[in-house]
């Protein structure tokens, strides 16, 4: 809320940019923040920049206020990753297990929305994977497999927040060619695995291609742990559309079972006993011919007749 | 006999159609659920953990999202296709997945003083076009492209031979002088002059006019020479120097008719000549500067000698 009354454009430049950050009808591809956490390493730094290749702002070094740096940066999507070193005293040993972290998330109106934390269990990255990599920027097709993204509450929240993050600008169209590149996110087992792939075309007697798919990373096995999720309530609110966006619906016209199209005439009110039902050409006053006035349906088929001899 | 043979014909026909789609065909207990719009597919079939553990992890995954991506595929080769700029390209519908905003929907604006009452008078906001179609200053235009086509090509200046390339005398080299000295902002009043230059002889044509009360015996004396003329016989008016004049501009006007004529013939005819409403000004302009020769300078129109300083 505050961003409207608190800062008034002094120049054109200034005003234009405070319009590009206000609430819009129809909102732009939401871009996404990187940050690390205290003990990030290199590793981490190049995962996150790896999955989120095409829409990162900055990483930032230290972790302060989430929402601060969303309105900074005007993202309202986030990945913070880090890593941390425990150590297990066991009797003869001293175990080290670093468990790499990943909060994923999105806010609604500069406060945080969704925010999940998932561990990374096993990570090959782009680098590790040799394979023609897919061109930055391509829209990626996205399948989501498994009955948990279907039935368990958070999973369908996480499914949600992975097509926010990887989907994309909108388009209206796109080149067939360029359909090259697939995320496929797997709920098994308790674990979630995220493959990329570059799908190949390939001949297949019919219109339709055959795919053939070869894995160029980067790829990743997750474990779904804390969650942070909108309550109903809120999640609702952050849902609703403006208004004018509402497909207009065409008055009088209607649709049944089969797809036939049906409309609907208004017609005035008619004097039924003017009305017409029959034509009786016969009973048409002819030049020194009167023919009297024929009751059944016969006659206006002789007269008919009698016109085309005529 | 023919029954069985088109019995067989069919049988063929069908199972190599069977055959065509089998590479593109996949087998699922249930089917997916797509939304194009956001090239999404979701797979909710169980997957057999044991398979799944039989296999080796990676050749089970990518099975799968090939079958997946296939189905995908397949429902997305069924939209429209168009042909865009040696692509094909595949329409996509709206997204249906719905998915939260980023900031809540912009609130309506009150209607600002203006737009109250605009409304009120029902005035419509008319979009203003920036560029106008403007036939006389295409004319413009095009005359004045043809001119520097002749220009370029004759290799004569229509003025006054400044740009000429040749060996100049001194008289063309000092008028250009001059004329590069009166060419400043403050038409060359502030101008030094080399060490050996010297003073411009005619140095404009600046009427001089006497002060109303000065010099009463002048005034006597040149009213009285008024009178004499007035009286006297001779004709004020030398008719051969008015003749030969009138027969000069004659020919001129003619010389420029026939050039225009045939620039004219190319593009359009100068009729923006005699539009330019400097009519007085430029036929002076023409009987003072001898010199101020413009080739195609019909009538009035831009004259380059000011009849100012020359």
């Amino acid at each position: 809320e505050g961003q409207i009354s608190s800062v008034k454009p002094k120049t054109k430049r200034s005003k234009r940019f405070l319009e590009s950050r206000a609430p819009k009808l129809i909102e732009d591809v939401k871009t996404a923040m990187i940050m690390k956490g205290g003990n990030t390493s290199q590793t981490v730094t190049q995962a996150l920049k790896d999955i989120v290749s095409s829409n990162i702002t900055r990483p930032f070094e230290d972790s302060t206020s989430l929402e601060f740096f969303s309105k900074k940066t005007d993202s309202s999507l986030f990945l913070f990753g880090s890593h941390n070193k425990k150590r297990d005293h066991m009797p003869n040993d001293v175990c080290v297990t670093v468990s790499f972290v990943l909060f994923a998330g999105r806010l609604f109106d500069f406060h945080v929305l969704d925010m999940i934390e998932l561990g990374i269990e096993k990570y090959v990255s782009l680098s590790d994977v040799k394979a023609s990599k897919c061109p930055e920027g391509t829209k990626p097709m996205l399948v989501f497999a498994g009955e948990a993204f279907d039935t368990d509450n958070e999973h369908k929240r996480l499914k949600s927040l992975l097509l926010d993050f990887f989907r994309g600008p909108t388009v209206s169209a796109v080149r067939l060619a360029g359909l090259e590149h697939v995320l496929h996110f797997t709920a098994l087992d308790g674990k979630i695995y995220m493959r990329s792939y570059r799908s190949l075309l390939k001949k297949s007697g019919c219109r339709t291609p055959r795919i053939e798919l070869e894995e160029i990373g980067p790829s990743c096995d997750l474990v779904l742990r804390r969650t942070h999720l909108a309550s109903d309530d809120l999640y609702k609110l952050a849902h609703r559309q403006p208004k004018a966006l509402k497909a207009k619906k065409k008055k009088n016209i209607s649709h049944d079972a089969f797809g036939t199209k049906f409309g609907r005439v208004h017609m005035q009110k008619q004097d039924l006993s003017k009305l017409r039902t029959r034509k009786m050409k016969g009973l048409r006053k002819r030049k020194g011919n009167v023919v009297a006035e024929e009751q059944d349906g016969q006659a206006p088929k002789v007269a008919k007749e009698a016109e085309h001899t005529e | 006999m023919a029954a069985c043979s088109v019995e067989a014909l069919l049988a063929k026909a069908e199972q190599e159609e069977a055959e065509k789609l089998k590479s593109i065909s996949v087998q699922k207990e249930l089917d997916l659920e797509f939304d194009i719009g956001n090239l999404l597919a979701c797979d909710k079939n169980r997957i057999d953990l044991r398979e799944f553990r039989e296999q080796k992890k990676e050749d089970f995954l990518r099975s799968l999202a090939r079958d997946n991506t296939q189905l995908l595929i397949n429902e997305i080769w069924k939209q429209p296709t168009e042909r865009v700029q040696e692509a094909i390209v595949v329409k996509l519908p709206d997204p249906a997945t719905p998915l939260p905003r980023e900031k809540p929907p912009p609130k309506a604006k009150p209607p600002t003083k203006w737009e109250q009452f605009a409304k009120l008078k029902g005035i419509q906001k008319k979009k203003k076009t920036n560029l106008v179609w403007d036939e006389t200053r295409v004319a413009k235009n095009e005359y004045n492209r043809l001119k520097n086509i002749a220009r370029a090509q004759k290799g004569k200046v229509p003025v006054m031979g400044l740009a000429t390339s040749t060996q100049q005398s001194k008289e063309e080299l000092s008028l250009a002088v001059s004329v590069a000295k009166t060419s400043t902002a403050s038409a060359g009043r502030f101008q030094d002059r080399l060490p050996k230059e010297k003073a411009p002889k005619n140095m404009g044509k600046k009427r001089k006019f006497e002060p109303l009360i000065g010099d009463f015996s002048n005034e006597r004396h040149k009213q009285l020479e008024l009178l004499k003329l007035m009286d006297g016989k001779k004709p004020k008016l030398d008719i051969t120097k008015a003749v030969n004049k009138q027969m000069r501009e004659e020919d001129r006007e003619e010389a420029a008719a026939k050039y225009k004529k045939r620039a004219g013939k190319k593009g359009r005819k100068g009729g923006n000549m005699s539009g330019k409403g400097k009519g007085k000004g430029g036929k002076g302009g023409k009987g003072k500067g001898g010199k101020a020769g413009g080739g195609g300078g019909g009538g009035g129109g831009k004259r380059r000698g000011k009849p100012g300083k020359h």
